[in-house]
């Protein structure tokens, strides 16, 4: 096997489960501290891209729409929260995910009444459209590895917040133990806001680093808030390191199975069916993993200590 | 009579007596509409047993609505390209197998799912479900990702199902015995074991039952209903692709449930009339309301294509303040 | 499903002789999705050819109807079913995807309805599976990879590396460049398509380097081709494996592409029937027109979606509008007689078009808006690789 193509596809597994993360860690928070199920996370990933589009126009300037999508995504997941969410959080797991599903196909028809059917390209600035040689063969493009540089920010700062800050004390005690937060005089509303705006941002930030890969496209939030789903399940509900770890888990699998699945095929059968099944089976693979994580540990790989 | 059981009266009489007649006079489109919406509410009333009534949120069922019709298609398939025995077209081999592959595939995953709980239980059912979905999309021979022709319809005696009212006939007739049967279970003594392992699992337990057995056979039987429907849904549809089994389609058939009121008989019923219908004349309103709006604001509108808006909107409403689904609304003052 | 009356104005309306009944027109497209782009540009065309046709063929009125297929065959079979049961149409058309249409099929023959494709031409129904009843208005799907496939000998390319999303018709153009490519396939990759479609290639991409072969040869319908040319661009892979598509670098693309400035991709080729700069008067004035109300150059799919209703006209046209005879409608559709935008073309025997296929190159052009032109004529009058297994008649 090619050595340096096995270090280009890790660097590409490592900037899909980054992205995973980002996505997967507010769902985790919304989801381990206000026990709320909520499909329509991939929606604020999916406006995250469309405004970062529109305002990369109007600005003229990639970066610069990145910094002011932020809060306006983080502003619509605080709506989100006020008019859908905070109603349902008492109500059991069915209800949010049924009133969530709602959510998705408003969230989707509305973008596709403003934005129109067809996705939007986000160009980027020139000095991020070139490559990176690491040495050797391995050359990756430029803005692969911002995504990279991003994602693991992102992580880090998530962890300060989480570890080291009063707000991320009251998380983490909420995650644990709701009812000991009450008990302490916080005004748990504001801070189920603040959790839900916080994972509405990284969500979103997640689609705006995406969006110049591929585009702002209706509908693409869907396609990551399963993979999403299966990454805090893995990981154990709530737990940021169980999220961290199952996300590179899975980007990793996930890529290193596309890449490597169908020459391993080969071996054992004919090339034609090997490279039909490879795709398929390796998209099967993360769930393979999960059902396999949840048969042996039940609550997932990490889960938090007082549930 | 109980008013719920009057609505699902009503509701069942008109099922059977509409679709025919609009069949008669000319409008054959909607005795198809109705005997899909007849076989998702079979589904549906599956799903319920586990959901409902079992506390089992699975988030997997359209996996055993793509078995069963793929146990119709292969052996079609197979009749068609390899010229094997006559008894390929056979229907009563094709619900069988139908029915022994969901059982069987629901009693493996369920052994493993029933371990988890809450959440863990809603996507480990999905798990399994994606499991099937891109195994049917990796087999080539069968049409993978782009589906499956089912040629031939099942053989059965005394009905030819080419017939579509024939096909309408069967549908309503297991509907009613799904009905009679999910009835039957939840009140006899599994079923109040069932109900009360629902409420709570470890009291039900110290009682001495040993209730993961319980749901484990509550969820083989659902597993096989859906499978049932599932062939009829081959048969229907004459077509078959792994879309119709991934975790939307799982999502909409909990969403009947929901919609038309769980823990009821007649609920998944009402849901699936309503999740079928509602989106017919939503299309066809919005449709309609083009014209008008054209010549009032003199720039074209394509209304119809945004129908999900109002019916997303619609689903938020009734789970946010229709408590109890449909039946639960029309139901009222009862329980 | 959304009902257009013809644009035909009340004054043509009123003078034209009163007739017994409009023929209508179901058009299945897809109008939800992400891939609702490529169902616009179908309907702008479609409603481009009736405001063409006054909204007549002849003295008989036309009525379309469109129909959303959610880019899922399973719709795309309900929406046909209805079509045909309810409306009860007497033509069904559009279908991009060549899985909706394998869907789609039977709905329609067996309700004895004219089926038309407008883009997707997937092998079983050019052979095994070919009608009467059935025509296409574009292509089979191996046709134009085998253009490229042509090409690629031409230019002394010796190995290739390919990639296209796994379904009907991705198959159908990896086996149609694999048909006439003579030189080695170094690898190959399928990718998930439908509505949770895979789009980000990194993985794939360094595969595609990592092997060596001296071009890359795509299929990308839709928004997955920008984001495909974007990657591959990002990537710095212009210089290191030069790429060959079908269907990628497209009217559709090409807009987008230009307002994100990707100057790299002036210059590149892909074949096909038909293009924008075809000199013949149907096509100058269908260019002309559809840039002047949508401000881009036509598509493929326009001007197949165009040509479809084109056909269906001059088909109702020559048999006065008579549906009841389904024989002499047949023949009238089997003679093409209409000015096509691609220019003249006969029917196979299987009902797929004989027609030429081109090269072509992305330019600017003299207002600096991107679109193709023709370099080169590929194939003279080529008939598809499966009519030899169509046994009508």
């Amino acid at each position: 096997m090619d050595f340096s193509l096995l270090v280009i596809q890790t660097l590409n597994g490592l900037q899909l489960g980054l992205l995973l993360f980002l996505v997967a860690s507010g769902l985790t928070l919304v989801f381990g501290i206000l026990d709320f199920v909520n499909l329509a996370h991939g929606s604020l990933y999916m406006l995250g891209a469309f405004f970062c589009a529109t305002l990369t126009y109007a600005f003229g300037n990639f970066l610069l729409a990145v910094i002011v999508s932020l809060p306006i995504v983080a502003i619509l997941g605080l709506v989100l929260e006020r008019v859908l969410a905070r109603p349902l959080y008492m109500r059991d797991h069915l209800d949010h995910v049924l009133g969530t599903f709602g959510a998705i196909l408003v969230i989707d028809t509305l973008v596709h009444l403003i934005w129109g059917p067809e996705g939007i390209q986000v160009p980027l600035p020139d000095w991020l459209q070139g490559q990176v040689p690491l040495g050797g063969d391995v050359i990756v493009p430029t803005f692969r590895l911002l995504i990279i540089g991003s994602g693991l920010g992102a992580a880090g700062l998530l962890f300060w917040l989480v570890n080291y800050t009063r707000l991320g004390m009251l998380i983490r005690t909420g995650a644990s133990n709701r009812t000991m937060v009450s008990a302490l005089g916080i005004n748990i509303e504001m801070l189920f806001a603040l959790v839900f705006a916080l994972g509405a941002a990284l969500a979103g930030l997640a689609g705006m680093l995406i969006a110049p890969i591929t585009e702002a496209a209706i509908g693409m939030g869907n396609n990551i808030i399963i993979t999403a789903f299966v990454v805090i399940i893995v990981g154990g509900i709530g737990s940021m390191k169980g999220a961290f770890i199952a996300a590179l888990m899975i980007g990793l699998i996930d890529t290193l199975g596309r890449s490597f699945l169908d020459d391993i095929f080969k071996l054992a059968m004919s090339t034609e069916a090997a490279e039909t099944s490879a795709p398929a089976v390796s998209a099967m693979l993360i769930y393979i993993i999960m059902a396999a994580v949840l048969a042996v540990r039940p609550q997932g790989l990490f889960p938090p200590k007082v549930r | 009579m109980t008013r719920k059981s009057l609505i699902t009266l009503v509701v069942m009489a008109l099922l059977a007596i509409l679709p025919p007649v609009f069949y008669w006079t000319g409008n054959a489109f909607y005795l198809d509409l109705a005997t899909r919406l007849t076989i998702l509410a079979i589904a549906a009333v599956s799903l319920n047993l586990i959901l409902g009534y079992g506390g089992m949120i699975s988030f997997g069922h359209a996996a055993y609505l793509g078995l069963g019709a793929y146990a119709v298609g292969i052996p079609a398939f197979h009749w068609l390209y390899d010229g094997i025995g006559d008894w390929a077209t056979n229907g009563l081999i094709h619900i069988g197998i139908a029915v022994a592959v969901s059982a069987i595939f629901a009693l493996i995953t369920g052994a493993i799912c029933l371990r988890t709980r809450g959440v863990y239980f809603i996507m480990i059912t999905m798990a399994f479900a994606q499991m099937v979905y891109y195994l049917i999309v990796s087999i080539e021979h069968y049409g993978g990702d782009d589906g499956l022709v089912i040629d031939t319809r099942s053989e059965l005696p005394l009905l030819n199902l080419d017939n579509p009212l024939h096909l309408f006939g069967l549908a309503y007739v297991s509907l009613v015995v799904a009905m009679l049967l999910v009835n039957m279970i939840v009140n006899s003594r599994f079923g109040m074991v069932l109900q009360a392992a629902k409420g709570n699992n470890e009291r039900t337990v110290t009682l001495g039952f040993n209730t993961y057995l319980y749901r484990l056979t509550a969820y083989v039987i659902s597993g096989a209903m859906a499978g049932y429907a599932g062939a009829l849904l081959g048969n229907f549809t004459t077509f078959i692709s792994p879309e119709m089994m991934d975790w939307r389609a799982s999502g909409e058939l909990m969403f009947m449930v929901i919609l038309g009121g769980a823990t009821t008989i007649g609920g998944p019923v009402l849901g699936a009339a309503a999740f079928i219908l509602l989106e017919e004349v939503l299309v066809d309103t919005l449709g309609w309301l083009e014209s008008p709006l054209h010549s009032l604001l003199g720039t074209e509108v394509e209304l119809s294509n945004f129908w999900h808006l109002p019916f997303g909107l619609l689903l938020i409403v009734i789970v946010l303040y229709v408590r109890g689904g449909l039946m639960g609304l029309l139901g009222r003052g009862e329980d | 499903m959304k009902r257009i009356a013809s644009l035909a104005l009340a004054a043509t309306m009123l003078t034209a002789p009163a007739h017994a009944e409009a023929v209508k027109i179901g058009f299945v497209t897809t109008l939800t999705t992400g891939a609702a782009v490529i169902g616009k540009e179908m309907e702008n065309a479609v409603n481009l050819a009736m405001e063409h046709l006054g909204g007549m063929a002849g003295d008989t009125k036309l009525e379309v109807i469109f129909a959303d297929d959610q880019f899922a065959p399973d719709v795309g079979k309900q929406v046909t079913d209805k079509l045909v049961k309810q409306d009860d149409v007497d033509f069904v058309t559009g279908f991009i995807w060549s899985h909706v249409l394998l869907a789609s099929r039977k709905s329609a023959l067996d309700g004895g309805k004219f089926l038309i494709s407008a883009n997707a031409g997937p092998s079983q129904i050019a052979g095994k599976l070919c009608d009467k009843n059935f025509f296409s208005t574009s292509w089979q799907n191996d046709q134009t990879p085998m253009a490229m496939g042509e090409v690629l000998n031409q230019q002394g390319v010796k190995s290739l590396y390919i990639m296209a999303p796994n379904y009907a018709a991705g198959k159908n153009m990896v086996a149609g460049v694999e048909r006439t490519f003579k030189g080695e396939v170094k690898g190959k990759d399928l990718t998930k398509w439908g509505a949770d479609a895979q789009l980000d290639f990194s993985a794939e991409l360094a595969k595609a380097k990592a092997s060596g072969a001296d071009g890359l040869f795509v299929f990308y319908p839709g928004a997955a081709g920008g984001a495909f040319i974007k990657q591959y661009h990002q990537a710095g892979l212009k210089d290191v494996i030069p790429l060959y598509t079908v269907f990628t670098v497209d009217g559709l693309s090409i807009p987008r592409l230009q307002a994100a400035d990707f100057e790299s991709v002036l210059g590149s080729r892909s074949t096909g029937h038909w293009d924008p700069s075809l000199d013949n008067a149907a096509n100058q004035k269908f260019v002309a027109d559809f840039k002047a109300q949508f401000g881009t150059y036509p598509s493929n799919y326009a001007a197949q979606s165009y040509d479809a209703i084109m056909l269906i006209a001059s088909a109702v046209k020559a048999t006065g509008g008579d549906m009841s005879d389904m024989d002499a409608v047949r023949a009238a559709l089997m003679a093409a007689d209409y000015d096509s935008v691609r220019g003249d073309y006969t029917y196979g025997s299987n009902h797929f078009p004989v027609q030429d296929f081109y090269l072509r190159e992305v330019v600017a052009d003299a207002d600096g808006t991107w679109t193709t032109k023709v370099v080169a004529t590929v194939f003279e009058d080529h008939v598809d690789s499966y009519a030899s297994e169509c046994k009508l008649d």
